[in-house]
């Protein structure tokens, strides 16, 4: 055994005036960090484990702790932080790819930030949502370019193409099961019927204990096409055709074998306890003309009654891409941004491929627009929508829904610590330990879920009437909406947005 | 009547409802002082735990009260339904603690033992509500008519 280079990321801080030796914190943490010493009659760490979930000072009926970062330094530097170099121990200690969860953190600009919305004053009357109707209900799915209108003048509802019907413009976007635990999934299942909006399956599959809440649900098929079967397909609303992932373009999924339960494997349709590895690419998919083919066998076998959608991360060349999809039949087509969320993908992936969600979104809408297929689809932003503000902002740029991810999941006790990977989640969200999930009540997460959108909902009704707007429908591409602060011309000019001020 | 349950699918074994209810009862003005002090705070509820099957258990106030026909001096009574006892006349004899079916009458390390303890549903103290209830971190506690 040699000398390990790698300091604890975190310290423990423990009051022990305040400590009252109850144990909750030793119980509590997966991670084991705490234990009680009997030699000294107290509480000792192991500060190395932990991952800061924030678990047991949460739970700490005394408030007994904290957890900062380490304090230990090394020598400061700006082209080599502390971080890069035992990124570099670590690699050198394990010869492995590093792994990462949830979001990209890494302080590359966020464009929300920098985009401010408007109000009207004197000229243009805002509206009070409390006191005067306003409409957040979207329906996502291909439009007809003409109105149909019967002998008596009175417009023919459009029921050409089917239609997603959204109370709310939020969904939850795909995680799945597996990579999530049981629980979890049951709360989002529960929240998105009770708000009239939709949760995705992610590739995992469907549990067959939530067929019941299939009218809300959209399932998902994705290149590994784990639990995929015609059953699968006639359970859910919709179908996700998963190309990419925000959090990791270009590389496939990967579900390690310890959170391959017995429930997983059979909602995988997978032996047990084996890794569940989804190919970077779809093996039968080379081209838009190939996805169409994909498309069309989903639409045929659920007899054209659902909406096809399409997922894939935002990159470099998306508006070419979303294009190409907007014209391969899809009917709604998700963009996920660079920050976008994951269970596990390779740290050098999450961190440094892909672009952000705002400028993707802005770049595919006027580019369906400019070539006149706007109507052939629906968008769906992912990848890190934050807030209330970030959902009006992007439907000003001109998504027609969003989907929430991180957000939900921090509805529901996630504390970002970014330790999905391990499967050792101590708020019973990422992980299939039944000890661990158990800490999930579902019966509490799904009310926060529901808390959360109606909160959101409320707060897009207010930022709508005080620009003078009553539905998502007139906000939704609505640019003049919007400025931009500490922008230089050509973000502006690909956000297609004015700078404060003009 | 309206009892403390606990289902058990939800209790995580955390122990806590334990030092919630001590503190509660103990009279103490924080929870800090209730077990730093020395004060022998005894908790009414207790969580058993093999390996991952965990339940908490106090009195369940049963409606055959064994341990109020074993009582030697009338210390234990049941009033509307709650099991109460009355610690004057405890003589602590600890003759419900072998009658109790589920082992929930404790031994009051307070007064040194000299008398037993119990939970009363929070009635005999400023909680007004099972406080067990209120503290548990998992909904895996409940107060309800079943």
């Amino acid at each position: 055994m040699s000398v390990n280079y790698i300091p604890a990321v975190f310290e423990v801080l423990r009051d022990t005036d305040r400590c009252i030796k109850c144990r909750a914190c030793e119980r509590q943490c997966a991670n084991e960090v705490h234990y009680f010493d009997e030699d000294f009659d107290k509480m000792q760490v192991i500060e190395a484990q932990c991952v800061d979930c924030q678990r047991c000072v949460t739970i700490c009926p005394t408030s007994a702790l904290k957890i900062r970062k380490n304090q230990n330094e090394f020598r400061e530097g700006a082209n080599y932080p502390q971080k890069l170099i035992i990124e570099n121990y670590l690699q050198a200690q394990t010869g492995a790819v590093l792994l990462s969860s949830m979001g990209n953190p890494v302080d590359l600009p966020v464009y929300w930030d920098k985009i401010l919305i408007n109000a009207s004053q004197v000229t243009n009357p805002s509206i009070d949502p409390l006191r005067e109707p306003m409409e957040t209900k979207v329906y996502l799915g291909k439009k007809s370019l003409d109105i149909k209108r019967g002998d008596d003048g009175e417009i023919i509802p459009d029921t050409e193409y089917p239609q997603l019907e959204l109370d709310v413009p939020i969904m939850f976007s795909a995680m799945s099961y597996g990579s999530i635990s049981y629980n979890a999934h049951e709360s989002l299942a529960r929240a998105a019927t009770q708000l009239g909006t939709f949760y995705n399956t992610g590739e995992g599959g469907l549990h067959k204990d939530f067929y019941k809440y299939g009218p809300n649900t959209i399932v998902q098929v994705a290149s590994g096409r784990f639990g995929v079967s015609k059953q699968y397909l006639d359970q859910g609303a919709a179908i996700e055709i998963k190309m990419g992932q925000g959090a990791k373009p270009g590389i496939g999924g990967h579900l390690p074998g310890k959170k391959v339960n017995a429930d997983v494997s059979q909602t995988r349709m997978i032996p047990m306890g084996t890794d569940a590895i989804s190919p970077a690419p779809h093996h039968d998919i080379y081209s838009i003309e190939d996805l169409r083919q994909l498309i069309f066998s989903l639409k045929e076998a659920t007899e054209y009654k659902k909406p096809v959608m399409v997922k894939i991360a935002a990159v470099h060349n998306v508006a070419a891409i979303a294009s190409g999809i907007a014209r391969s039949g899809a009917d709604i087509l998700v963009l996920d941004g660079f920050r976008g969320g994951t269970g596990a993908a390779p740290t050098r992936i999450r961190d440094n491929v892909g672009i952000p969600i705002e400028l993707a979104l802005a770049a595919v809408d006027q580019r369906l627009r400019d070539e006149h297929i706007r109507n052939e689809v629906s968008v769906v932003v992912a990848g890190s929508v934050r807030s209330s503000a970030d959902c009006v902002k992007a439907f000003a740029l001109g998504a027609d829904a969003c989907y929430i991810g991180t957000a939900a999941l921090l509805a529901i006790g996630c504390h970002l610590c970014r330790s999905c990977h391990g499967a050792k989640c101590n708020w019973g969200i990422a992980t299939q330990r039944a000890d661990l999930v158990r800490r999930l009540n579902p019966d509490f997460a799904y009310k926060r879920l529901v808390n959360l959108v109606h909160a959101w909902d409320h707060e897009i009704k207010e930022m709508m009437g005080g620009m003078g707007i009553n539905s998502i429908e007139s906000l939704k591409g609505n640019r003049l909406m919007l400025r931009g602060v500490g922008l230089n011309d050509r973000e502006l000019e690909i956000l297609g947005i004015k700078h404060a001020g003009e | 009547m309206k009892r403390v349950y606990v289902n058990e699918e939800r209790c995580l074994g955390c122990h806590l409802c334990e030092y919630w209810c001590a503190y509660a009862n103990s009279g103490e003005k924080d929870i800090m002082t209730a077990f730093k002090l020395g004060k022998d705070a005894t908790p009414r509820i207790n969580v058993e735990d093999d390996g991952d099957v965990h339940f908490a258990v106090q009195c369940r106030h049963c409606d055959d009260t064994p341990c109020v026909k074993a009582c030697i001096t009338g210390a234990l009574s049941c009033n509307d339904g709650v099991v109460e006892i009355n610690r004057d006349k405890c003589v602590g004899c600890y003759t419900c603690v072998l009658t109790c079916p589920y082992g929930c009458i404790v031994i009051d390390k307070k007064n040194g033992g000299k008398t037993v303890t119990k939970c009363e549903l929070c009635t005999d103290n400023s909680n007004g509500e099972p406080v067990c209830v209120r503290e548990c971190i998992n909904g895996a506690i409940v107060f309800e008519e079943r």
